[in-house]
C-alpha cells in the first residue's frame, strides 16, 4: 500500500462512494423536486416553465447533468458490485432467518427499492428528458418558453402513469429512509449531538420529498392546478 | 413462557465435516425442564444419541457463563436465540413453550466454513486481531495507574467496545455476513485510549485489508449486528472505524 491505496477499492472505500454519491443525488432531489413545485403556483405553468428553461439552457446546469449522470451510474454499479460480493460472504443460506426481529425490512432492501427505482427512472426518463433534451417541446408558453408543463398535463392524463409514478415515490421515500441517515454513518458522520438531528432530517426529507412528487402527477390527473 | 417440563422438536443442521452436504434434522425431546440452559438440553439430546449409538451433535462451548464467546448457535432466525444481549449459554429454556419447534443452525458465512454440525471455524476473527489489534508496548514493570489521564467518557466507550467477546453473533445476522462490528469495536478499543494511538491509522488499515481478505461482505448499515450483539457494542463503533480509514488514507502521512 502506497498513497491512497486501496482507499477505495475497501470494503470501506466502497462503501463511501455509495454514501457520497447517495447524498449528492439527495442533493439533486432538493433542486428536481423544488423546481417542479412551482407547478403548484397554479399560472398556467409560466412559473415552472421558466425554472425549466433556465434548467436547460444555463452551461454551469448541463455541466452539473453529465455529473449528475455519472453519479448515478456510480451509485449503480457500486451497489451491484457490493450486492454481488455480498452473495459470496453467504453462500448458504439460512433455513430459518428472522430478519424482521432485528432491522427494518426496507434497509435490507435497498437494492430492490433501487432496482424499482432505476426501472422507474427509465420510464420517467423517456417521459420527459428526452422530450425536453431531444425529440423537444411541440408548443410554447405565453412567455415564449418550451412549454413544459403542457408536456407534464398531457402526460399525467394516463391512470396507468399516474399510478406507477406515485408506486415508485413509495419505492423513493424507502429507499432514502434508510439511504440519508445510512450515507452519514457510512462517511464516519456519527456524533451523539448530531444523530438525532440526522435521523430527524432524514425522515422529514424522504417523506417530504417523496409527497411532493407523487403530488404533482395526482394534482394534474385530477384537475386541482391549473 | 413454560412452568412445567416440556416437549419440543429440535431441527438441527447436521453436517459430517466441511465437504459435506448438510439437512436438517428432526430430533424428539420429551420432559426439558424450563430451568435447563439451551446448552443442558443439548447435552440432554446428546447423551440420547450416544445411548442409541448416533453421533451426537457437535457444537461450540465453553466457559457457559456468557463471556468466553465460543457458544454460536443460530437459532430460529437469530443468533443466540429469542432473548437480547444473551449469548446462547446464558439462554434458558423458559424462553421456549411446551410444543416448539426450534430450529439449529451454524453461523453462516464465507468467512466461518463449518467443521462440523453447529461448528464452524471462526480463525478469520484471530487473523484480523493479529493483522493489528495489539499495542505494540515494552516489557517490564506496569505503570502506575492513572499516569496516563482518560477522560471518563472515552475510558467508558473504549470499555464497552472491549466487551465484545468475539462470538461472531454479527456476521451470523448481517444479510451480507459483515463483520464490520466486530472489527470496528476491536479497533475502537484501542483507538479511543492514549497506548492506542500510535499504531491507530496503521492498525486500522492493516485490520480492514485482513477481515477483505478474509471474504466478509460489506456493511448495508441494516443494524442487525448491534440489535443481535449478546454484549451490546454500537454502531457507534463502525461510524469511528470509518472515520479512522478515511483519515489514515485521505490525511495521515504516513503510509502502510
Amino acid at each position: 500500500m502506497s498513497g491512497f491505496g486501496n482507499a477505495f477499492s475497501s470494503s470501506i472505500g466502497k462503501k463511501f462512494i455509495m454514501g457520497i454519491t447517495g447524498l449528492f443525488l439527495i442533493l439533486f432531489l432538493i433542486v428536481h423536486c423544488g423546481i417542479n413545485a412551482l407547478i403548484f403556483i397554479s399560472d398556467g405553468g409560466l412559473t415552472f416553465n421558466i425554472g425549466a428553461h433556465f434548467m436547460a439552457t444555463n452551461w454551469a446546469i448541463r455541466a452539473g447533468e453529465v455529473v449528475l449522470f455519472i453519479g448515478l451510474l456510480v451509485h449503480i454499479f457500486q451497489a451491484l458490485r457490493l450486492t454481488l460480493q455480498n452473495q459470496k460472504a453467504r453462500p448458504v443460506k439460512y433455513a430459518v432467518n428472522d430478519g424482521k426481529a432485528n432491522s427494518k425490512w426496507y434497509s435490507r432492501s435497498m437494492g430492490l427499492l433501487g432496482t424499482l427505482l432505476l426501472i422507474f427512472l427509465v420510464v420517467h426518463l423517456k417521459d420527459f428528458w428526452v422530450v425536453s433534451r431531444f425529440t423537444g417541446i411541440p408548443t410554447v408558453d405565453a412567455n415564449g418558453h418550451e412549454d413544459l408543463y403542457a408536456v407534464m398535463k398531457e402526460k399525467f392524463q394516463d391512470p396507468v402513469r399516474v399510478v406507477v409514478y406515485i408506486l415508485a415515490m413509495f419505492s423513493l421515500c424507502y429507499h432514502l429512509l434508510h439511504g440519508f441517515a445510512s450515507a452519514f454513518q457510512t462517511l464516519g458522520w456519527n456524533h451523539s449531538k448530531y444523530n438525532g438531528i440526522i435521523k430527524g432530517a432524514g425522515v422529514w426529507y424522504s417523506i417530504i420529498i417523496s409527497i411532493l412528487f407523487a403530488a404533482m402527477p395526482i394534482a394534474v390527473y385530477f384537475g386541482l392546478i391549473q | 413462557m413454560s412452568t412445567g417440563n416440556m416437549n419440543l422438536t429440535l431441527k438441527v443442521w447436521r453436517q459430517k465435516n466441511n465437504n459435506a452436504k448438510g439437512a436438517l434434522v428432526d430430533y424428539k425431546l420429551a420432559d426439558i425442564s424450563p430451568d435447563m440452559s439451551f446448552l443442558e438440553m443439548f447435552d440432554v439430546l446428546n447423551e440420547q444419541l450416544i445411548n442409541k449409538g448416533e453421533e451426537p451433535v457437535v457444537f461450540d462451548h465453553d466457559c457457559r457463563e456468557g463471556i468466553c464467546g465460543m457458544c454460536s448457535m443460530f437459532i430460529n432466525g437469530r443468533p443466540h436465540g429469542p432473548k437480547d444481549l444473551v449469548t446462547t449459554c446464558q439462554l434458558h429454556m423458559r424462553s421456549f413453550k411446551d410444543g416448539d419447534t426450534i430450529v439449529v443452525e451454524p453461523w453462516r458465512a464465507a468467512a466461518f466454513p463449518v467443521v462440523k454440525d453447529l461448528t464452524v471455524d471462526r480463525s478469520a476473527f484471530d487473523r484480523v486481531i493479529a493483522a493489528g489489534g495489539f499495542i505494540s508496548v515494552n516489557t517490564g514493570n506496569a505503570q502506575d495507574a492513572n499516569n496516563l489521564p482518560i477522560p471518563k467518557m472515552q475510558a467508558d466507550a473504549a470499555f464497552e467496545a472491549a466487551a465484545c467477546i468475539g462470538c461472531g453473533a454479527c456476521v451470523a445476522t448481517c444479510k451480507n455476513a459483515s463483520a464490520m462490528l466486530f472489527v470496528s469495536a476491536k479497533i475502537s478499543q484501542l483507538a479511543l485510549l492514549p497506548q492506542g494511538q500510535p499504531e491507530r491509522y496503521r492498525r486500522v488499515q492493516s485490520m480492514v485489508a485482513q477481515m477483505d481478505a478474509e471474504g466478509f461482505g460489506n456493511c448495508t448499515n441494516t443494524g442487525a449486528c448491534e440489535a443481535e450483539c449478546p454484549k451490546g457494542i454500537s454502531l457507534e463503533n463502525i461510524a469511528r472505524m470509518n472515520r479512522d480509514f478515511a483519515s489514515a488514507k485521505f490525511i495521515s502521512e504516513e503510509t502502510v
